[in-house]
């Protein structure tokens, strides 16, 4: 691994000073955050990811590692550890989709160390990007082109691709927080503000290498996910190539709110099949206020996949999306939810 | 080069490491503990499953940097000072949990957090937990046993 500066700040505020003072001498400062480590060290060791500088952030688990589970919303701060949240009675109880998601992802050791602002931007696993070796890709490289187009993609999205990159965004946890209409709090060199979840990420169109809207140095400090009708009526299904410890290959956060069997609001958000955290608003006006049953959960299921461009080696995402989706809607309205 | 203070199995280390260092080799090289073992080198099999404030984590993915202040436990710390194996090392000899051995540490490692957890331990949780890391040789079913007789001997195992 190449050699960096390595620095620890000691609050929210000194860590944005930090980086705002480095992003001022030079805008394209190759300094990078550091949370649990567990994508950053990784992409450093396969030298992908070469910083000359690293702050470290591990002094902010005391001001923003809280998980708040109240009555009308949950916050959770951004470097809570994943295995923290999905632990938590609150949140299991009222707000289970956001706790599955963490469940059901990576290793217990890894969900030890990793955050929750460093979950929602890990990279993909594309393998052509996690390998310097393969000169073309766009995501790391731009303007190199993209050996997954004409290489083996069977792990590749069918959703949000351009003809500059088909990378798949791996994680779980985000499509929970897009299906509850979660909110980011950010802090960085240039202030505070909101971001609704779902302006995070940036389809790769022409641009793979830009993933997300965060602005030069900006930080994820809290995530607060409201409580609606749907909220505990919700649930995430992933499905991977071995039962557990997997990306997923395909994945549907789903959370509904129903009069008896209608569908009142549906909420749907796809893994493992899109470049980007994927809401399915299609196949949620397609449920809202009819009467759901097997015949009306497929035909939103279909409709969920209805713009998907299949590549050489995985177009079985489509059915499997398709087929995973309709579980996941089926078991949500079983669902037994106390008053 | 950056000065990092933590403790190992009980006692104060002070070392000083270029920040690219992993925990783990940290832990191999500068405190001489090679009990921890290195397989993928990318979080992926386990190997090097050390507990960290109480925590299994893995020592890879992790700079040793990031260990400032930290309670680190590594195999080192199981057996008893004369050398005598403790319960759980001793149920991985007497049901074959090991062939090379070089997955060990780092199953022993996590099973150490799991047998520590206050709710005990069912074959569900067993599974699950032990799932994370990888094993080439035993086919893991004699790895699920030591632990499980480890637990039933230590009065945490929970059927059903
Ligand atoms: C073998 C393996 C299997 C895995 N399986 C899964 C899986 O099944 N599902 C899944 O979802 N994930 C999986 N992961 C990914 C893992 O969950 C992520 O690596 C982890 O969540 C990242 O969190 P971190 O705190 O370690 O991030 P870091 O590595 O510290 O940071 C990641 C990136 O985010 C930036 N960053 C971190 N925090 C902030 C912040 N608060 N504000 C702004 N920028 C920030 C960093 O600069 C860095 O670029 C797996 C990882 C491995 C190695
Ligand atoms: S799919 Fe995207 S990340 Fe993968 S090689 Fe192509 S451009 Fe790179
Ligand atoms: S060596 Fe760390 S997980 Fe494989
Ligand atoms: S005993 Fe050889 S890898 Fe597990």
């Amino acid at each position: 691994m190449r050699s960096f500066q390595y620095s620890r700040p000691s609050s929210l505020t000194a860590a944005a000073g930090e980086m705002g003072g480095l992003l001022a001498q030079d805008p394209d400062a190759p300094a990078a955050y550091l949370a649990g480590g567990t994508t950053l060290l990784d992409l450093m060791k396969l030298d992908v990811a070469r910083p000359e500088r690293v702050i470290d952030l591990s002094a902010l688990r005391g001001e923003l590692g809280h998980v708040h589970p109240g009555a009308t919303e949950l916050r959770l701060g951004a470097f809570a550890r994943m295995a923290e949240v999905a632990a938590h009675p609150g949140v299991i109880a009222d707000y289970p989709v956001i706790a599955q998601s963490l469940a059901l992802a990576a290793s217990a050791q890894l969900r030890n160390m990793a955050s929750l602002g460093g979950n929602v931007l890990q990279r993909t696993r594309c393998s052509y990007f996690r390998d310097p070796s393969w000169a073309a890709c766009n995501k790391r490289t731009p303007g190199s082109g993209c050996a997954a187009l004409g290489g083996v993609n069977r792990a590749h999205a069918v959703l949000g691709t351009s003809e500059h990159c088909i990378a798949t965004y791996p994680g779980d946890f985000a499509q929970a927080l897009l299906a509850l209409d979660a909110t980011l709090v950010l802090a960085g060199p240039q202030g505070s503000r909101t971001l609704p979840f779902g302006s995070l990420h940036q389809l790769p169109a022409a641009t793979p290498h830009r993933e997300t809207t965060l602005l030069p140095g900006e930080l994820i400090t809290e995530f607060v996910i409201p409580a609606r009708a749907w909220t505990r009526r919700s649930l995430y299904l992933k499905v991977r190539d071995r039962e557990s410890y997997e990306f997923a290959v395909a994945s549907a956060a789903v959370a509904l709110d129903l009069d008896g069997d209608v569908v009142r609001e549906a909420r749907i958000a796809l893994g493992g099949v899109a470049t980007i955290p994927w809401r399915a608003h299609g196949a949620e006006d397609a449920l809202r206020g009819l009467t759901l049953t097997e015949t009306l959960a497929w035909t939103a299921a279909e409709n969920a996949f209805a713009a998907a461009r299949p590549q050489t080696h995985n177009a079985f995402k489509i059915d499997l999306g398709q087929a995973a989706l309709m579980r996941a809607l089926l078991q949500a309205a079983s669902l037994e939810i106390r008053p | 080069m950056t000065e990092v203070r933590f403790t190992v199995n009980g006692t104060a280390q002070c070392v000083e490491v270029e920040p690219r260092l992993t925990l783990a080799d940290m832990l191999r090289e500068e405190c001489g503990l090679t009990g921890t073992h290195l397989g993928c080198e990318h979080g992926v099999c386990g190997a090097c499953t050390v507990l960290m404030d109480g925590l299994p984590v893995r020592s890879c993915l992790v700079f040793g940097v990031q260990a400032e202040g930290a309670e680190i436990r590594t195999v080192e710390g199981l057996a008893a000072a004369d050398g005598t194996l403790n319960v759980l090392q001793r149920a991985f000899q007497a049901q074959h949990g090991l062939q090379c051995g070089f997955c060990t540490p780092g199953f022993l490692m996590l099973a150490t957090w799991l047998l520590e957890q206050k709710e005990g331990v069912d074959e569900a949780r067993l599974r699950e937990v032990l799932a994370s890391n990888l094993c080439r040789c035993t086919g893991y079913q004699n790895i699920l046993a030591a632990v499980r007789v480890a637990a039933q001997e230590i009065r945490v195992w929970r059927e059903g």
